[in-house]
């Protein structure tokens, strides 16, 4: 017995007890092809219900949408710092390096055909352990059908909800929190999907749900919204009518028939009307003067296509019409359309799209939701998890866990791949801190982190795909080496490197299915995928020695700096920077030599630099801002571990603190690549400052902040810094020696100092940032506007993007910005 | 005002003065004639298929053409052709119109002496709106003529009046509305008779055919004409019927029409009227309606499509909105899903039908009213919602669905024009059109429907010529050029 994941996940071996009824069912297809349904045990499905609490279900005409709260357990890396005070360090490693389990929370979405629903019920009940949960939330038509069942099955006491208030609360929800869950659809473009940055003002909109009927709702605010009016035509229209007039009973299978049909058989057009005239009056033809106007007669057959398609173009412009009226009477420039009339058929979303353009000629836009399908349950689940608060955090996609959106090009759909015996997965991690904007960004609601979009940009796009493919392998095996202890490891990198490479797969096929596709989506979902996989870090026992072999040559490298005139020693700091920012494992050229060269040095790294002119070279500029007045406070995203930070960026650090500048230097909170993390740089800070007096002043004044970025990704979104934990340099050791270095629990010589990076921005009057690195400085944030100065610096280690700058490997872009006044 | 209604109100413009208008601009009236049009985006999408009633016209049409040619003086074919305009209807009117007797008085033809004239165009007087549906034809009978006159009066010209004036029906196809009549109107210093007479827009080329048969084109009259079909046949009314159309817009027709009309009343009693107490199916009564200070006023033709126009004066108009779903997709969908022919056919089966068997109303879903948003159990929730399952659709009859359907559209356009009503702040919403003929269901739902919708705001008025003003506002036109 099969149930269909469209997902592109992997079974995970067979021969689990899930008896379920084949329907349409097709058997699991070999590696490599898109669209097709895979044989998958549920538990890949119903995952984490161990600890699952606050169900909710959604239960539509056909679909069933389920939504629970669980908590995973996940791995996480820690670094231990060790008591050197009176031991010899030369033969120990720098810090301890062991990986702890940490609970997140997650919201599981499913959504699957009601048919299956008796079976799924049966499953979640089996699985079902640990649970408190006495009540589940229920929405939609058909809870009141599926009740007693529920109840009968799961042992749980229906509650149910109101429809509308959970559709509002679960648009709410994801406007709020999922980047590029919104999307405009154009049917002419490369990129049918166009999704939009979220705007951090969503209200107000007009809601169209566009069910058996339609439903218009204006909402204002998080709790007010008001329905406005409706129309009795809708899908049940197109579903009931079309039934009638071509005796086809499915839904997807009339939309199937429209997308073939032509409407104009079957409808009146205003040339049928004014004839071969409308050319020279300026008339457009095309429009439609009488639906089924030209089917006034008895004594003629009609194509169920023709019919179907008419039917769907008098259904899409009605909807689409009102909504425009009633938008212009609220005075309203944003629809978003839902329910299950649209449900991402592309037909459908194309009509309605012409119509609101249509009818106001461009002044209102139509919207569609990425997760559309999912807004009843994430209300209703959040009507239900109201004690737990769910939206005073901030929660993100889980990239693995998440189907995407389907494919929608028309040969795939909507035939080839039935939607009956599909099911569908949406998950969300719960970010611990909330997302902020950085207050130095020029205009927050037209800042776009990433530089290319490689949904739009299909060269680009293909070659960055085959890139993370090529590097795949690479990863996999880093990973399987990080944890030699584990018995598993290989066998869960391996599912990693299969996993990540179907969700490549299924990118190169439907590069919309998670929104916009970016390096950073790319690099954010390979991330999300180790995890999955309890790959927490695998880069750690490289950064570990790294970071011990730099830490030893920081004070050979300060002496030769201090020893040199000031103008040669800025030079001197900058080269550094950027030949620390070549150490990057992330880089397939530089992980290459990395991999054969275990000496390839600072030195070497230097010596493969472009000679100035650079690519992008402003340092006369800076070099000239550097004789003047210093900056006031700095605000540094660092990059990689080892040389980049200990070698290149702490020399650069201290430079600006002899001037006089405080420094803010932000880290990631969570592994990325060899990306350095907050808990490392705390170490790396530590031991510096043992060795350096400038740096251990700093520290002591509190000028010179070790700030978190909240993110583990190696790009830099500079609308969600989460709040930072800045912890307070302490003179004398304390007692623990040996602590973890954790957020909650720090390292000895920390104390805590809560303050979020957007206050501590605001309150050192920072003038100055500085982005290190080719994800932070180049993919994303390289034309990033911001209000202060700023100085975006990166080595170009990929030809391909150094061809497409206009320039070589190792190729350096310095980009230092002032602000026009 | 929202933005879009500022945007929108800047197209309005006043209509252009008197005779100019012969040649007025096309452009911008022509755009707003196209009322009732409705976005579709697939371009040059070919048509194709054939046997509907509107390929049958052009069927027909064709090998008149090839067999006539363009200059030569059309073939007679009436004895192939059963549903002709002059065939066989009543007794009366063939012996009165044969085409024999036609031609006969073409001699005659171009001697009519000046005297008729005094600043009066010629007759005879017509008015044509040719729609994508329905032609609706007004034709003025003068009352008053003298025995001079008489004499005078060419013989087809006679043959015209008599023809019209006497049957009630024209082939199997064009009828009178009789009970529409007004009589004793002065027209231009004229007394007599209006008539109105509707006929389908497929009949239009033996419409023509017959025009030139009776050698129309001798006597030297204007044929004033809107509606879309003045374009799409223009041409063949000069190829077959050697006959120049006056071309006017549709939309200034149809005010004009409306204004005039309701001025002169309906043979002494009130052409405007409305629904007192439409949401009482017991009290609910038809009552006369004064409309002498009509503006604004939302002025709603339903024809084949609906448009909807904003009047806020003689002179101050605007086109709205308009909607694809209007009478032609009622009887288009009740052909296809009842099987029949005619929309009179149609309208009776409605009127015996329970479109509640069809739609899904609010109290099939929640079980009574769904209080939260204010719906009443009995609205409906989805139009033909209840279809969606395979028991229900066999348990339905073809008057149930013909029901729905009618309840569906009427429904829709109500919403809609209650929509502009609110969005032009206007609270006088004037229905016409031919989809009201003997549809006395469509009014008094749109009566109620405003009412209930608009608690008591808005107010539902209609008119007794329906479709006819814009043959009317042709007319006037004619007269006015004089």
């Amino acid at each position: 017995m099969h149930i269909h994941l469209h997902t592109d996940e992997a079974g995970r071996g067979a021969g689990l007890a899930f008896k379920m009824a084949e329907r349409g069912g097709r058997g699991s297809g070999g590696h490599g092809s898109l669209d097709k349904s895979i044989t998958l045990p549920p538990d890949e499905i119903f995952r984490n219900l161990e600890n699952a609490k606050r169900f909710a279900i959604d239960i539509g005409g056909s679909l069933t949408k389920l939504a629970y709260y669980s908590t995973v357990q996940h791995k996480v890396a820690r670094v231990r710092s060790f008591d050197h005070s009176g031991k010899d360090i030369e033969n120990e490693p720098l810090y301890e390096i062991s990986v702890q389990e940490e609970i997140t929370a997650r919201l599981h979405f499913i959504k699957f055909e009601n048919n299956y629903i008796e079976t799924c019920l049966d499953f979640i009940k089996d699985h079902l352990v640990n649970t408190e949960t006495q009540v589940i939330k229920a929405t939609g038509g058909g809870a009141y059908k599926f009740k007693d069942l529920i109840e009968k099955k799961l042992g749980l006491k229906v509650d149910k909800e109101d429809v509308m208030t959970c559709l509002i609360k679960g648009c709410n929800f994801l406007l709020r929190n999922i980047p590029h869950e919104v999307f405009a659809y154009q049917k002419d473009s490369d990129t049918e999907f166009r999704f939009q940055t979220n705007h951090p003002n969503i209200f107000p909109y007009l809601l169209v749900n566009i069910g058996s009927g339609v439903s218009i709702v204006k909402v204002e605010s998080e709790d007010k919204f008001e329905w406005i009016g409706g129309s009795s035509i809708g899908g049940g229209t197109f579903w009931g009518l079309g039934a009638l007039l071509t005796k086809t009973k499915k839904f997807d299978e009339l939309l199937q028939l429209a997308s073939k049909g032509q409407h104009t058989n079957v409808d009146m057009l205003v040339k049928d009307v004014y004839g071969g005239a409308c050319q020279t009056l300026g008339l457009s033809g095309n429009l439609i003067a009488s639906s089924f106007g030209k089917s006034t007669t008895a004594d003629k057959e009609f194509s169920k296509e023709d019919m179907a398609k008419s039917l769907l173009h008098m259904i899409s412009n009605d909807i689409g019409q009102l909504a425009c009226l009633y938008a212009k009477l609220h005075n309203l420039d944003k629809i978003y359309f839902g329910g299950f009339f649209i449900r991402g058929h592309p037909v459908t979303m194309r009509t309605i799209t012409f119509s609101i353009n249509f009818f106001s000629k461009g002044e209102v836009q139509a919207l569609f939701l990425r997760h559309e399908g999912y807004l009843g349950a994430i209300g209703a689940f959040l009507k239900g998890a109201e004690q737990d608060n769910p939206n005073q955090y901030s929660w993100g996609e889980n990239y693995a866990g998440s189907s995407g959106l389907m494919s929608t090009s028309p040969d795939v759909y909507p035939m080839q791949r039935t939607r009956s015996g599909t099911f569908d997965m949406f998950e969300m991690d719960r970010l611990e801190r909330p997302l902020v904007n950085l207050p130095l960004l020029k205009d927050p609601s037209t800042y776009i982190p990433d530089t290319v979009d490689l949904t739009d940009d299909a060269m680009a796009r293909k070659y960055w795909l085959t890139c993370f493919e090529e590097a795949l392998d690479g990863v996999a095996k880093r990973a399987a080496a990080s944890q030699p202890d584990s018995v598993d490891a290989p066998e869960r990198a391996e599912k990693f490197r299969q996993k990540y490479w179907n969700k490549l797969q299924t990118l190169r096929q439907q590069p919309f299915a998670y929104g916009t596709l970016t390096v950073r989506s790319l690099l954010d979902t390979r991330e999300h995928c180790l995890n999955e996989f309890n790959f927490p870090d695998p880069y750690s026992k490289v950064k570990q020695k790294e970071n011990g072999i730099a830490l030893k040559c920081f004070q050979s490298v300060i002496e030769s700096l201090d020893s040199l005139g000031w103008e040669e020693r800025q030079f001197a700091l900058v080269k550094g920077l950027l030949a620390g920012n070549v150490f990057d494992w992330g880089a397939k050229a530089v992980s290459d030599v990395l991999e054969c060269e275990p000496q390839f040095g600072f030195e070497e790294a230097k010596s493969k630099l472009q000679e100035r002119p650079w690519l992008e070279d402003s340092y006369s500029q800076w070099l000239e801002r550097l004789k003047g007045p210093p900056h006031k406070c700095a605000l540094i995203f660092a990059d990689n571990s080892g040389i980049d930070i200990i070698l290149g960026v702490f020399p650069f650090v201290r430079e600006l603190l002899s001037r006089g500048t405080e420094v803010i230097l932000a880290c990631n909170s969570g592994p990325a690549l060899n990306d350095v993390t907050y808990s490392e740089s705390l170490i790396v800070a530590e031991r510096i400052a043992a060795m350096d007096p400038v740096i251990q002043s700093a520290l002591k004044e509190e000028k010179l902040l070790l700030v978190q970025t909240g993110s583990s990704s190696p790009c830099l979104d500079l609308r969600y810094n989460d709040f930072v934990c800045v912890l307070k340099y302490l003179s004398h050791p304390s007692q623990k020696c040996l602590s973890w270095m954790t957020i909650s629990n720090h390292t000895s010589r920390f104390s805590r100092l809560d303050k979020g990076l957007a206050v501590l921005v605001r309150e050192r009057k920072t003038d100055l940032v500085i982005i290190e690195g080719m994800g932070r400085a180049i993919h994303t944030n390289y034309y990033a506007a911001l209000k202060c100065e700023s100085l975006k610096l990166a080595v170009i280690k990929n030809s391909w993007l150094a061809d497409r700058l206009g320039g070589k490997i190792f190729s350096v872009i310095f980009k230092y910005e002032v602000p026009c006044k | 005002m929202t933005p879009i209604g500022r945007r929108l109100r800047s197209f309005s413009r006043p209509l252009p003065e008197g005779r100019g208008r012969r040649s007025a601009p096309l452009g911008a009236g022509a755009l707003r004639a196209v009322a009732a049009a409705v976005a579709v985006e697939e371009r040059g999408a070919a048509q194709r298929g054939a046997g509907g009633p509107w390929d049958r016209a052009v069927r027909r049409m064709e090998p008149r053409r090839n067999g006539g040619g363009a200059d030569e003086k059309p073939r007679r074919r009436e004895a192939e052709n059963p549903r002709r305009w002059n065939g066989s209807g009543t007794g009366a009117g063939s012996a009165a119109a044969g085409p024999e007797q036609c031609e006969g008085g073409g001699a005659a033809c171009g001697l009519r002496r000046d005297s008729v004239r005094k600043n009066r165009p010629l007759f005879p007087w017509f008015g044509l709106d040719i729609g994508g549906t329905l032609v609706k034809l007004v034709y003025f009978e003068p009352k008053d003529i003298t025995a001079e006159e008489e004499d005078e009066e060419v013989e087809n010209l006679k043959n015209i009046r008599k023809y019209l004036t006497s049957n009630v029906a024209y082939g199997s196809t064009g009828i009178r509305d009789v009970h529409l009549e007004l009589k004793d109107l002065t027209l231009c210093g004229r007394k007599g008779n209006l008539h109105f007479i509707r006929f389908p827009t497929h009949d239009m080329p033996a419409f023509i055919q017959m025009g030139s048969e009776k050698h129309f084109s001798s006597l030297h009259t204007t044929l004033c004409a809107t509606g879309g079909g003045a374009y799409k046949f223009e041409q063949d009314f000069l190829t077959m019927g050697d006959l120049q159309l006056r071309k006017l817009d549709e939309l200034d027709c149809l005010i004009k029409g409306v204004l005039y009309i309701d001025s002169v009343g309906f043979n002494g009693h009130s052409e405007c009227y409305y629904f007192e107490h439409p949401t009482d199916t017991e009290r609910c009564q038809k009552l006369p309606f004064n409309l002498e200070n009509p503006y604004p006023l939302l002025l709603v033709n339903i024809g084949s499509g609906v448009s909807i126009l904003a009047v806020y004066s003689k002179e101050n108009y605007r086109w709205v909105t308009g909607t694809s779903l209007g009478g032609g997709t009622f009887f288009g969908l009740c052909c296809l899903l009842t099987g029949c022919s005619t929309f009179e056919e149609a309208m009776e089966m409605a009127s015996h039908g329970d479109s509640t068997k069809v739609d899904k109303l609010v109290r099939d879903i929640y079980g009574g009213d769904y209080e939260r948003f204010g719906l009443p159990g009995w609205a409906v929730a989805s139009s033909f919602g209840n279809m969606m399952s395979k028991e229900k659709r066999e348990s339905v009859s073809k008057e149930d669905l013909a029901k729905a359907t009618l309840i569906t559209i009427t429904n829709n356009i109500g919403s809609i024009a209650r929509m502009c009503a609110l969005n032009e702040n206007i609270n006088r919403v004037v229905f016409v059109g031919n989809f009201l003929r003997i549809n006395t269901i469509s009014m008094r739902l749109l009566a109620y429907a405003l009412d209930y919708w608009s608690k008591g705001q808005l107010k539902a008025l209609f008119l007794e010529h329906e479709g006819y003003f814009g043959a009317v506002g042709a007319l006037l036109e004619l007269l006015d050029s004089a």
